[in-house]
């Protein structure tokens, strides 16, 4: 009998039935792979964030968690404000173009915020999520896990991770780990220095 | 194997054991796998790192199966449960210093494992997929002590888990949504913990045991390499066994027992006077818990990562993406599995080599130590640049390999081994 298997057949039904089983496997691995997206629960928590921000005085800074992440709120003196510009040279991205932020925030040009003397950002380094530490004090020898940041520091944040530089509009400088410019989520005002994290105001929203 | 008259000859056993081979080949195994494995009477001090590597995961899965019985894999709950362990549970504090330890100790063992190959030519045909299945051990023990060491949900555990995870996330367009799906949250929450945990006491140590039983039996297949790099079967015996070889058992489990003794003192003198390791082993921003709006000033992974995560640091981004450092990082670890084939000396071992290759190890050695101490320092001063200048050295040792090793002088190599006779 066996010199009359017809093997071409065999063969056809065998790459048959191999193949679908194989799809029987990736359809049986989806509910497997997807249990490991964000549950519902995860999903349901990120409600936005008020912040008093009025007891800061200029160049002192606050966190809050917002959806899990922290969010700096820094206060600008108008001296700082002044010199925002007179660095763009030096950073990778100045006009935030490949950065993320809300449109009306880019529009902002170098302040990156909607009121110039309160930044809103999200303390997340882009590089590779570290939160980076805030060093406003221009020409300081500011020193951070051994690091002295130099004379010819604007002011801004440093992440001790892997040394990238922001500047004190989240900026990220030219030749650092981090790609992009601190990202900045929707906010808005509700008063002089209470913020709202997590929303757009109505009317700017674009 | 087959052809050698012992192990043709069928199991004569009788008794209880008798009983069993005819059900089970367990004498067949044993004189196969042990007692009739012949390996060259030549091995010395480099060759104990095998069976203590065997050793130290042992210990790493009976005290992990401990450690579960008290540990709470949940955000909420797992910092305490760890300081519960360590205060209040009898030898609770012994259990995971053993294991926390043993996670240092593992490293340091297949580190060296890695080099003795590496000096003796082991990864060379026709041990490469031994060589292989080695690697993949390697890189599966860095996931599981990766996620290990985000399981006590320290500062530090928790920044590295960031930090590690957000890797994937640089990857062009698949980036943000993978990295959601491997934490199970928009951030390192209590979903990325519980699944760590499972990968961890669970689906890693199965392949970890399944690759280690695999990379034995291509050991056993191939036999053993030595350090004058020949192969022993070229010169057999009347008996069919090789004249340069000695049965593994009782010859080399009672070296290695010499060996397992050495090490479980030094082992031993670190559970219990240095546990942390001055901060190396067990790093200090890990002593409170995970804090997500607080970096530690100083982040640094643990020793054994550090020469990668150098490497990582070492290269800057640029068109708009971190990838690179990532890229250059897995480049690392990948160039290892083309390690036999980027080698074309003719001779093996470092014993017959000439003093190109010996020169490129001496720059590896020093090299990957300089970008392991790069790593634990702050990416500031003179480090950045010399993490830049190791990684370089580090992918030329390997990338100009196919040359160098060929153009290298060769001493004359013997068709016995040396020494021992």
């Amino acid at each position: 009998m066996s010199d009359q298997v017809d093997h071409s057949r065999r063969r056809l039904l065998t790459a048959a039935t191999v193949g679908t089983g194989a799809i029987g496997a990736v359809f049986a691995a989806v509910p497997f792979l997807a249990s490991w997206q964000p549950s519902a629960r995860a999903k349901a928590l990120g409600a936005p964030v008020e912040v008093d921000a009025s007891k800061l005085e200029p160049g002192q800074m606050l966190k809050v968690a917002w959806r899990g992440q922290p969010v700096f709120v820094v206060r600008r003196s108008k001296e700082v404000i002044a010199q925002l510009g007179n660095h763009d040279a030096l950073l990778a991205d100045p006009a935030s173009d490949d950065s993320e932020q809300p449109d009306y925030i880019k529009a902002k040009g170098a302040a990156r915020a909607i009121n110039p003397e309160y930044w809103v950002g999200l303390a997340v380094c882009t590089h590779l999520g570290c939160s980076p530490l805030g060093a406003f004090e221009a020409n300081n020898q500011f020193q951070v896990a051994g690091t002295d940041l130099g004379s010819g520091w604007p002011g801004g944040f440093y992440c001790p991770c892997h040394g990238s530089k922001y500047d004190i509009s989240g900026r990220v400088f030219k030749s650092m780990p981090a790609p992009k410019n601190l990202a900045i989520p929707s906010y808005t005002f509700s008063g002089d220095a209470r913020i709202t994290i997590g929303v757009d105001a109505a009317p700017q929203k674009t | 194997m087959a052809a050698t008259p012992d192990t043709a000859d069928p199991v004569k056993s009788t008794g209880l054991l008798g009983w069993i081979d005819q059900r089970f080949p367990l004498t067949k195994l044993w004189r196969e796998q042990v007692s009739e494995y012949y390996a060259p009477k030549n091995f010395n001090f480099w060759y104990y790192f095998g069976s203590i590597a065997l050793l130290v995961l042992v210990n790493q899965i009976v005290t992990g199966i401990f450690l579960t019985m008290n540990y709470k894999p949940s955000a909420a709950e797992a910092f305490s449960s760890v300081e519960y362990i360590m205060r209040d549970v009898d030898w609770g504090w012994l259990i995971r210093y053993m294991h926390s330890t043993g996670a240092s100790a593992f490293f340091i063992v297949v580190y060296l494992h890695m080099f003795r190959a590496l000096i003796y030519g082991s990864h060379r045909r026709p041990r490469e997929l031994l060589w292989i299945f080695g690697c993949v051990i390697f890189v599966l023990l860095m996931a599981e002590a990766f996620m290990g060491y985000v399981l006590p949900w320290g500062n530090m555990s928790f920044w590295g888990a960031q930090v590690i995870t957000s890797l994937f996330g640089s990857l062009p367009v698949i980036g943000g949504p993978l990295l959601e799906w491997i934490r199970g949250d928009f951030v390192i929450a209590d979903a990325t913990l519980n699944r760590f945990f499972a990968l961890h006491v669970v689906a890693l140590p199965f392949a970890l045991v399944f690759l280690v039983a695999a990379h034995l039996m291509a050991l056993h297949e191939v036999g053993s390499n030595n350090p004058d790099g020949i192969e022993i079967k070229k010169t057999k015996g009347a008996d069919g066994h090789p004249l340069d070889g000695i049965p593994f058992h009782p010859y080399y489990t009672v070296k290695d027992i010499m060996g397992v003794a050495g090490f479980l003192l030094v082992f031993c003198g670190v559970i219990f006077f240095a546990p942390t390791f001055g901060g190396v082993f067990l790093e200090p921003a890990n002593f409170e818990p995970a804090n997500p709006l607080q970096t530690p000033p100083h982040i640094a992974p643990v020793w054994y990562f550090t020469p990668y995560y150098a490497m990582l640091r070492a290269v800057p981004s640029f068109a708009g993406t971190q990838i690179w450092g990532v890229l250059v990082m897995g480049a690392a670890i990948v160039v290892l599995f083309f390690l036999p084939w980027l080698d074309r000396s003719p001779v093996k071992s470092i014993r017959y080599r000439g003093p190109i290759f010996k020169v490129a190890l001496a720059i590896f050695v020093v090299a990957f130590l300089v970008l392991g101490i790069c790593g634990m320092k702050p990416p500031s001063g003179i480090y950045p640049m010399l993490a830049k200048w190791c990684t370089a050295l580090y992918f030329a040792f390997f990338l100009l390999m196919p040359w160098y090793s060929r153009l290298d002088s060769t001493k004359p190599v013997p068709e016995r081994v040396t020494g021992h006779a």
